[in-house]
């Protein structure tokens, strides 16, 4: 589904700050599987997944997305592709503060333009789907850390994303809660959705339901097993 | 097309949610920019208004006054000149005019004396007579009205400042120093109508005789004459054959009245604006920085919306909805406000400044004159700098990889 050929990404190029954090990777990823990115802070996983979710290019290497080559699209076509194609679940919540649970899950259908009632409905149901009802009208400060969480799963899910990206979706969350995001994973797999996710926690890379661990370290993978 | 309406729909009501979050500095931006443009809208109101106003009184005045100078100044009129101004082709009546100053040191105000000129003391049977008119401007505001009331010898009628100012009705009575010392007491018939104050607040007004005796001018001479013509596109020339046969007098067409009181009105107008320059110079320094800085949290909120899926685009249209509502609703605020200010409660603002009557101020209602103009003029100086403003800044944080929402705490 995602292929990456000699992937490349320097930052501050020319610059005596330049640093290279993804050397050369080659994957590719499969349609319906939950794979992990494992590694320890500052392997270029995050990196990596920005290129994968196109949020940002690579310096040098090509991507291709269901066989189309996504490297030199502009950026008005990357945008339309995360949108409709990627979910995104970030590390920190990254909810925007002072308006509703409600109004922050509806926010990236908002330059679809589609039908408000249609589309209000379709956020609270799937609040419900997280036992989130009650919280739809609460501001996002109110929340508590997991509550907040699974807010960004449901805003990840609202434009009916194939790919989900979850960067070090646990590192904030308890056990129990780390348990709880685990079995909606399972739930997007069952729904045949596909999952990348960069973790550390080994109860994430451990987890049955993870088809495949890719290590990464120093912006390479690793040729070992996981 | 219905997508697109939509999708604005969404961007407004998430911008002015986004407006609400930050209650406190946008209400503070918002009732700080109502002010600016409250201020500049009074004062074009105002000027504008009252410009028309006069100018539309002014229609009925005179179409040329004579005076007569001596050493440059303005010296009594013998009254044989108006017959020699009478015989000038195209004149069609002469009328001589009493009137003068009376300071009245209790108040410290200097009054307008007038006589009313003949034809309407000698007839005031209507209701409502009209000092100056003529048939064919029916339309055109009178100078001032009183009415009806005869004024005889020992009477008096007074403008509504004079009347204001010294707490005094009909029927009162208001004692006089005359020029050689003696008090002469006059009973106040009337009071003039309020439409006109702003030229006949100050205005008192007596019979001939009493005026002579009140300021010791005696029969053979009036203050100055006025002169209608037959046609009025010769203003211009009998006023030159008056010059010429009658070597020392000075004669004033009324399009040069008028372009005093427009000279005037604009000169306090512009007074005004240069006063309140500092603050709208203040207004534009703060507005500027709330504008185009975008602070951190911005920053990063622009990052997360554009890694859930918003387009550059977006954001901008987002901001441009920020400004626009914003200054919209400034620029609407504002006007209205300065529409009640002005032309329902009297323009207590700016009062003093721009009306301007010694200390007797005309206490009148203006009717409402708006020029769309000026108007658009407004809009285009307040609204449309910042709403770009708001854009500039974004062309800059628009091309924040939307990663930076991921590396806020990633790796």
């Amino acid at each position: 589904m995602i292929e990456l050929h000699n992937v490349k990404k320097v930052f501050n190029a020319g610059n005596p700050s330049e640093f290279s954090a993804i050397n050369g990777v080659n994957l590719h990823i499969e349609e319906n599987k939950v794979t992990v990115l494992k590694g320890p802070s500052g392997s270029g996983k995050t990196t990596l997944l920005s290129i994968v979710g196109c949020m940002s290019r690579p310096s040098a290497g090509r991507v291709k997305l269901k066989d189309r080559e996504i490297t030199s699209l502009p950026e008005r076509f990357l945008t339309d592709i995360r949108r409709s194609t990627f979910g995104f679940i970030f590390q920190q919540p990254n909810l925007i503060k002072g308006i509703s649970v409600l109004e922050n899950v509806m926010l990236p259908a908002y330059p679809l333009g589609g039908s408000r009632l249609h589309l209000k409905n379709k956020a609270l149901h799937s609040l419900a789907e997280l036992n989130l009802t009650n919280k739809a009208t609460s501001k996002v400060e109110w929340l508590s850390g997991g509550e907040a969480q699974r807010v960004s799963i449901v805003r990840a899910l609202i434009n009916d994303p194939s790919i989900i990206i979850a960067d070090e979706p646990t590192a904030h969350l308890d056990t129990k809660l780390s348990y709880r995001f685990m079995e909606i994973i399972e739930k997007f797999k069952a729904d045949g959705k596909t999952v990348i996710i960069t973790s550390h926690d080994p109860l994430v890379y451990d987890s049955t339901i993870v088809d495949r661990v890719v290590n990464f370290r120093d912006g390479q993978i690793e040729d070992k097993p996981a | 097309m219905n997508h697109w309406l939509q999708k604005q729909r969404y961007i407004i009501d998430f911008t002015i949610s986004s407006l609400l979050r930050r209650k406190v500095k946008n209400l503070g931006l918002l009732a700080l920019y109502s002010l600016i443009v409250f201020i500049l809208a009074s004062t074009m109101f105002f000027t504008y208004s009252i410009k028309k106003e006069a100018a539309l009184i002014l229609q009925s005045s005179p179409e040329i006054v004579v005076q007569k100078i001596v050493a440059g100044r303005h010296d009594l009129l013998p009254v044989s000149y108006l017959d020699g101004i009478k015989k000038i082709r195209g004149v069609a009546k002469v009328e001589s005019r009493l009137w003068g100053y009376y300071y009245d040191s209790l108040v410290k105000a200097n009054y307008t004396v007038l006589t009313p000129p003949h034809e309407v003391t000698e007839t005031p049977t209507e209701s409502k007579k009209p000092v100056v008119t003529r048939e064919a401007e029916a339309e055109i505001k009178p100078l001032f009205d009183w009415h009806g009331t005869k004024l005889e010898s020992g009477n008096l009628i007074i403008g509504n400042g004079v009347a204001r100012m010294r707490e005094l009705g009909k029927d009162d009575y208001m004692p006089f120093r005359a020029h050689d010392g003696t008090i002469l007491n006059f009973k106040i018939a009337d009071v003039l109508s309020a439409e006109s104050e702003l030229v006949s607040s100050d205005l008192l007004m007596m019979t001939e005789d009493d005026f002579r005796k009140l300021f010791g001018i005696e029969p053979q001479f009036v203050t100055d004459a006025t002169v209608v013509v037959k046609n009025p596109s010769e203003m211009g020339m009998i006023a030159l054959k008056i010059k010429e046969r009658l070597i020392d007098s000075r004669p004033i067409i009324r399009d040069e009245i008028l372009r005093t009181y427009d000279s005037i009105f604009n000169w306090r107008g512009g007074m005004m604006i240069v006063i309140f320059s500092a603050a709208v110079l203040a207004f534009v320094i703060f507005a500027w920085d709330k504008a185009s800085g975008l602070s951190a949290g911005e920053r990063h909120e622009i990052g997360i919306l554009k890694a859930i899926g918003w387009e550059t685009g977006d954001v901008i249209e987002m901001k441009f909805w920020e400004g626009a509502i914003i200054s919209l609703t400034a620029f609407f605020s504002g006007v209205i406000f300065a529409y009640i200010h002005v032309f329902f409660a009297g323009s207590p603002v700016f009062e003093p400044a721009l009306k301007g009557w010694s200390s007797l101020y005309p206490n009148f209602k203006l009717t409402p004159f708006v020029n769309i103009e000026q108007l658009t003029t407004l809009f285009f100086l307040t609204v449309v700098p910042y709403t770009v403003a708001t854009i500039v800044p974004i062309w800059r944080a628009a091309t924040i990889d939307p990663d930076t929402a991921m590396r806020n705490t990633g790796e």
